[in-house]
C-alpha cells in the first residue's frame, strides 16, 4: 500500500522542468579559483609553501601527491574549513573569481562556502531525514515553502540517481542508507545549494568499487555545470577522470598542467618519480 | 602454576560480581526498610489519604503529604526551567564559539562551582537571593514576601545544577565529529545554525540523559533548599509562597519530636515517597532514552 504521508515529501508534478532558486544562480562566466603565493602553517610547522596555482572552471582537477604532502590542507583552505584547525596561520591569497576567500568578512564567507561545496572523505549524513539532509542547505539560506523544497529534493536526488532507491522512505533517518548511498546523498546535498565549485577530499576512498565508480561517473557528468577539485590517493582514478592535475610534494606545488601532459610527459624529476611509484 | 592463576581469575571474577550485586540489592533493601519503618502510619491512614491530604498537624494526628510533594516538584521544575536554557547556551558558546584560551579559564571555574559544598550555596542564597526577592522582585507582584520562597529555592537549585549540566553538555557536544560540522559549514551555514541543527540535534539523547541526571540531583538536594525555601507546610500557589520540599522535611525534623506517635513513621514515609519519585523518574527516563536512541 502506498504510504499516505509521502505527499509530504514528493512533489505533485515530477515532470515539470527544474529551475534553481534565484538566490542560487551561477554567474554567466564560470569563475576560476586562483591561489596566489599562499602559505599555511600549523603551530609554526609550515604545511603549504608559496602555493601558486589556477584551478580551472568546468574541469575535473585532481590534486595528487604522497600522503602528508598537504593536499587535503590545500583543499580545506579553499573554503576556509582550515579555520577550525587550532594554531593555523596563513599568508597570501586565494580568490574565487575576483572575490578573496582568505580576506573576507564573516558574512561573505557564508556565501562563499555555499559557492564552494564539499563532498567529504567519509559520508557524513546530518542527523535528520533523507529529505531533511537535502533541504538543509536551502533552509539555512532562507529558502522556504514545502512545495519548493519538495521540488529541490526531487531534482537533486534524481541528479545523483538516488531518487528511485529512496523515494518511498524520504522521511527516514539518512544514517540508515548504505555507505555508497550516503555518499551520493552528500553529493546531492552539496549540489542543492548550486555551488560553482565542488571539493572532493578522497570522496571515494571509503566506498566499495561499484559505489566509487558511480561517484566518478557522476563527477564526469557534473563537470559541464560545476567545476570539480578532487584530492586523490589513487593515481589510477586520477588517470581515469582528471582533466587537469596539480602535483604537490612536501607542501610545494611541483607540477601543474593538463592531465594528458602531466601523465604522459611529466616535466619535473619528482613527478616522474611519483608517477613511477618511486615515492609515495 | 597455570592452575593458580586461573583460580585467581575465577575468584576475583566471583568477588567483583558479588560486590556489584550487593550494591544492587542495597537499593531494594533500602526500599523495603523504608516501607517497614513507615508501616505504622500506613496501617492507620490509607495511602491515598496520605498523598492527597494537605493539612500537616502531627499533634492532631493529621499527616497530609501533598504540600511537601508539590514543594519538591515546584522547586525542581523551577530549577530546571532556569538552568536548562542557560547551560545549553553556555555549552554551545564554549564548544562552538569560544577561543581555546577562554575554555582554559572557564572549565576550572565550572569545576569549582560544581564541587562547592551545598551549604555555601545555601548561605549565598540567604544573603543575596532572599533579600533580592524580598526587596526588589516581590514588591512588583505581591504585597509582601519575606523572600524565603519557592522561587528562591528554585534559583539556588538552578545555580547548583548549572555547572553539572554545562560540563555534561560540553562533553556531549565535543563528541560530535568535526566532519559533521564541516559538512554543515561547507553548505554555508553559520555557527549558530550548525550548533542548533546539527550539534544539539545529534546530541539529543545525551541532552535528555543529562537533564534526567540534573533533575535527580535537584529532587534530592536538601541543605541549600532548606535554608531558603521558607519551610511552611503549604501548597505553594505562587512563586512567592514559601514551600517545604520532602528532603527539607526529613532533615529538619528527624531526631526531634519523635515522642509523638507516628511521627517517625511519617518521616520515613516522606523518605519512601522521595525514594519512589526518584526511582520511577529514572526508570521512565531510561525507557524513553532507549526509545530515542533506537530511533536515531
Amino acid at each position: 500500500m502506498r504510504n499516505p504521508f509521502l505527499r509530504w515529501f514528493i512533489p505533485a508534478d515530477t515532470n515539470e522542468p527544474f529551475v534553481p532558486n534565484a538566490k542560487f544562480q551561477h554567474p554567466a562566466v564560470a569563475p576560476e579559483i586562483t591561489v596566489d603565493h599562499f602559505n599555511l602553517s600549523i603551530d609554526g610547522a609550515q604545511i603549504l609553501k608559496d602555493v601558486c596555482v589556477k584551478l580551472p572552471a568546468n574541469k575535473i582537477t585532481c590534486i595528487i601527491g604522497p600522503s602528508g604532502c598537504g593536499k587535503s590542507t590545500l583543499l580545506k583552505s579553499l573554503n576556509r574549513l582550515s579555520d577550525s584547525i587550532e594554531g593555523v596561520k596563513t599568508s597570501g591569497d586565494i580568490r574565487l573569481g575576483d572575490q578573496s576567500i582568505v580576506n573576507c568578512s564573516e558574512s561573505d564567507l557564508v556565501e562563499l562556502r555555499r559557492r564552494i561545496g564539499l563532498v567529504p572523505q567519509r559520508p557524513t549524513p546530518l542527523p535528520m531525514s533523507i529529505f531533511g539532509n537535502i533541504a538543509y542547505g536551502c533552509k539555512i539560506h532562507g529558502l522556504k515553502g514545502r512545495r519548493q523544497l519538495k521540488k529541490i529534493v526531487h531534482h537533486y536526488l534524481k541528479v545523483v540517481g538516488l531518487w528511485d532507491e529512496v523515494k518511498d522512505r524520504l522521511g527516514n533517518p539518512a544514517t540508515r542508507l548504505s555507505i555508497g548511498q550516503q555518499q551520493r546523498l552528500c553529493l546531492a546535498r552539496s549540489l542543492a545549494v548550486e555551488p560553482e565549485f565542488i571539493l572532493a577530499d578522497e570522496a571515494t576512498s571509503a566506498l566499495d568499487p561499484v559505489s566509487s565508480k558511480t561517484i566518478e561517473d557522476l563527477f564526469v557528468k557534473l563537470k559541464k555545470q560545476y567545476s570539480i577539485i578532487m584530492v586523490t590517493h589513487t593515481l589510477r582514478q586520477a588517470l581515469r577522470i582528471a582533466d587537469y592535475v596539480v602535483f604537490i610534494y612536501m607542501g610545494e606545488v611541483i607540477e601543474v598542467g593538463d592531465a594528458k601532459q602531466v601523465f604522459e610527459n611529466p616535466q619535473h624529476e619528482l613527478t616522474k618519480k611519483y608517477l613511477s611509484g618511486a615515492i609515495s | 602454576m597455570n592452575k593458580l592463576r586461573i583460580i585467581k581469575d575465577r575468584a576475583t571474577g566471583a568477588i567483583m560480581a558479588t560486590i556489584t550485586i550487593v550494591a544492587l540489592l542495597l537499593v531494594i533493601v533500602m526500599g523495603i526498610g523504608l516501607y517497614l519503618k513507615s508501616a505504622p502510619i500506613l496501617a492507620e491512614h490509607s495511602l491515598w489519604d496520605l498523598l492527597t491530604a494537605s493539612s500537616w498537624r502531627p499533634f492532631k494526628n493529621e499527616f497530609g503529604f501533598l504540600p511537601f510533594f508539590m514543594g519538591t516538584i515546584w522547586v525542581t521544575l523551577i530549577a530546571i526551567t532556569i538552568a536548562l536554557p542557560l547551560s545549553l547556551l553556555t555549552a554551545i558558546y564554549l564548544t562552538e564559539y569560544a577561543h581555546r584560551i577562554v575554555k582554559r579559564f572557564v572549565f576550572p571555574a565550572l569545576d569549582i562551582l560544581a564541587s562547592l559544598p551545598s551549604v555555601i550555596y545555601g548561605v549565598w542564597g540567604t544573603l543575596i537571593i532572599v533579600p533580592w526577592i524580598s526587596d526588589t522582585l516581590a514588591p512588583h507582584f505581591v504585597d509582601f514576601s519575606a523572600g524565603y520562597t519557592t522561587l528562591a529555592a528554585g534559583i539556588v537549585l538552578s545555580i547548583m545544577v548549572l555547572p553539572l549540566l554545562v560540563s555534561l553538555f560540553v562533553e556531549l557536544f565535543s563528541s560530535v565529529s568535526d566532519e559533521l560540522r564541516a559538512a554543515s559549514y561547507s553548505l554555508g551555514s553559520t555557527r549558530w545554525q550548525t550548533a542548533i541543527s546539527v550539534v544539539t540535534k545529534k546530541s539529543l539523547p545525551g541532552i535528555f540523559a543529562a537533564v534526567v541526571l540534573a533533575i535527580s540531583r535537584a529532587l534530592g538536594e536538601t541543605i541549600a533548599v532548606l535554608m531558603v525555601c521558607g519551610n511552611l507546610p503549604q501548597i505553594p500557589h505562587s512563586l512567592f509562597d514559601a514551600c517545604y520540599p520532602l528532603p527539607a522535611l526529613i532533615a529538619n525534623n528527624y531526631g526531634e519530636m519523635l515522642s509523638l506517635p507516628l511521627y517517625e513513621a511519617a518521616l520515613m514515609f516522606a523518605a519512601l515517597i522521595l525514594f519512589f519519585v526518584v526511582l520511577l523518574f529514572n526508570v521512565t527516563s531510561r525507557v524513553i532514552l532507549y526509545r530515542i536512541e533506537k530511533q536515531q
